[in-house]
C-alpha cells in the first residue's frame, strides 16, 4: 500500500467518519426514531441531520481557512457548536 | 414462523464492494492527495491545508466559478421559458403528438462528444452551414477566436441538447391536468394568460423544479461539449469548473491542488444533490397524500 501514500491524518480523517457511521447505525437499531420536522421545514432523521452537520462542517472549515481567521482548531470548535444546534432544531 | 432473515445483508455484500471500489477508495485518495505535495515518481511530501489555502485564494478558480455560474444561469434563463412554451404548443394528442415526442428526444440520445463536434463543424466558416451562412452574411463569426462567438455557440449547443428534456418535462406536467380545469376557465372566461398562471403553471410545479434542477445540476459539472467545441478558448473564455480542474490535474500534473479544488467542487455538487433528493422525496409525499 506504500505506493498509494497514504498519510495518517487522512486514516484519521476517514476512520472518524467510519466510527460515527457506526454509532449512527447502532442507535438507529438500539434507539428506532420517527423522521420529525424542523426549522427547516424539511422531514429529518439523525441521519439527514448527520449529513447536513458533515456539509456545515466542510464549508465552515473552508471559510475559516480562506478568511484566516486564526487555527483550524476553531473551525472544527464551530462546527460542532453548529452540529449540536444542527441536531437540535433542524 | 420466524419473520426476520438477517442473510439478505449478505446480499447487499456485492454493491458495498463495488461502490467501495468505484467510489470511495478514489474519493479516499483524492483526499489523500490534496494535503500532499509531489513532483513525480510517486514521492509525496506533506503539504497540509496549503493547496486548499492556495486554492480559495486563487483567481483562477473563482473566475471559473463565476464563468461557470453564468453558463448555468443563462442556460437555465434560456432553457427553462423555452422548453414550457415548446410543450404549450406541441400537439395534445393523436399521432403528431407522438412524432413530435420522438422527434424531441432524440437531441437526448446523442452522446456529449458527438454533441460536441456536431457543433464545431456546423459552427465552422469554411464548411459549416452556421458559420458558412453568418460569414456570407457579412457577420464576423470565428467561435475559436471571438469571446462573445464562442460563448454563444457553447450556450447554443447546451439549448439545443437540453431544451427538449424541459420541454418534454413541461409538457408531462400538462398532461397530467384534468380537463374539468380547462372547462371550469372557460365557464369563468379566463384569458389565455390566466389559464396559464393560475391552471398550468402551479400544476407543472413540480416537474418544473425537477427539470431546474436537473439542468443546474448538468450544466455546473459540463465538461465534454465545451472541452470538444472550443478546448475552453479562446483564451481561458469558456473554461469551465470541470475544464479547469482536468487541465490542473492531468495538463499540469498538479495532483495535491486539483485534489483540494475538486474536493470544494465536490462538496458544492453534493449541497445541489441533496436539495435534488429532498425536493424529489417531498414530491413524492405530496402526490401520495394528495
Amino acid at each position: 500500500m506504500a505506493w498509494m501514500a497514504w498519510t495518517w491524518p487522512t486514516a484519521a480523517f476517514f476512520a472518524v467518519i467510519v466510527v460515527i457511521l457506526g454509532v449512527m447505525s447502532w442507535l438507529a437499531i438500539r434507539y428506532p426514531e420517527t423522521p420529525r420536522k424542523g426549522i427547516l421545514g424539511i422531514e429529518t432523521t439523525r441521519g439527514d441531520r448527520l449529513f447536513i452537520s458533515l456539509l456545515v462542517a466542510g464549508f465552515v472549515n473552508l471559510a475559516w481557512l480562506g478568511l484566516a481567521l486564526g487555527p483550524q482548531w476553531g473551525a472544527l470548535g464551530l462546527s460542532l457548536v453548529l452540529t449540536a444546534g444542527i441536531f437540535r432544531t433542524v | 414462523m420466524k419473520t426476520r432473515n438477517e442473510k439478505a445483508w449478505l446480499l447487499v455484500l456485492p454493491v458495498l464492494i463495488l461502490v467501495a471500489f468505484s467510489a470511495v477508495v478514489p474519493l479516499m485518495t483524492v483526499v489523500n492527495y490534496s494535503v500532499q505535495d509531489t513532483f513525480g515518481n510517486n514521492v509525496f511530501f506533506w503539504a497540509g491545508l496549503e493547496w486548499f489555502d492556495e486554492m480559495l485564494h486563487s483567481e483562477r478558480m473563482w473566475n471559473a466559478l463565476v464563468r461557470q455560474l453564468a453558463f448555468s444561469g443563462i442556460i437555465l434563463a434560456i432553457e427553462v421559458p423555452l422548453g414550457i412554451f415548446v410543450a404549450l404548443n406541441m400537439p395534445k394528442k393523436g399521432a403528431w403528438s407522438s412524432l413530435c415526442l420522438v422527434l424531441m428526444a432524440l437531441p437526448l440520445l446523442i452522446p456529449w462528444n458527438v454533441v460536441g463536434t456536431i457543433w464545431q463543424i456546423f459552427g465552422r466558416v469554411d464548411i459549416g452551414l452556421l458559420g458558412h451562412t453568418l460569414d456570407a452574411m457579412g457577420i464576423d463569426y470565428n467561435y475559436t477566436q471571438g469571446f462573445y462567438a464562442a460563448w454563444i455557440t457553447v450556450i447554443a449547443m447546451d439549448v439545443w441538447h437540453w431544451t427538449s428534456l424541459v420541454a418534454l418535462l413541461a409538457y408531462a406536467g400538462l398532461r397530467s391536468i384534468p380537463d374539468a380545469y380547462y372547462q371550469a376557465a372557460r365557464i369563468d372566461q379566463a384569458s389565455r394568460w390566466s389559464v396559464f398562471r393560475y391552471i398550468e403553471l402551479p400544476k407543472m410545479r413540480g416537474v418544473l423544479t425537477i427539470a431546474i434542477l436537473l439542468r443546474f445540476m448538468d450544466s455546473f459539472k459540463i465538461y465534454t461539449e465545451p472541452f470538444v467545441l472550443t478546448g475552453g478558448g479562446p483564451g481561458n473564455a469558456t473554461t469551465f469548473l470541470s475544464i479547469d480542474l482536468v487541465k490542473m490535474a492531468l495538463g499540469q500534473f498538479d495532483l495535491g491542488p486539483a485534489a483540494a479544488f475538486s474536493l470544494m467542487y465536490f462538496l458544492v455538487i453534493m449541497v445541489i444533490s441533496y436539495v435534488f433528493y429532498i425536493v424529489m422525496t417531498n414530491l413524492d409525499k405530496q402526490e401520495g397524500g394528495a
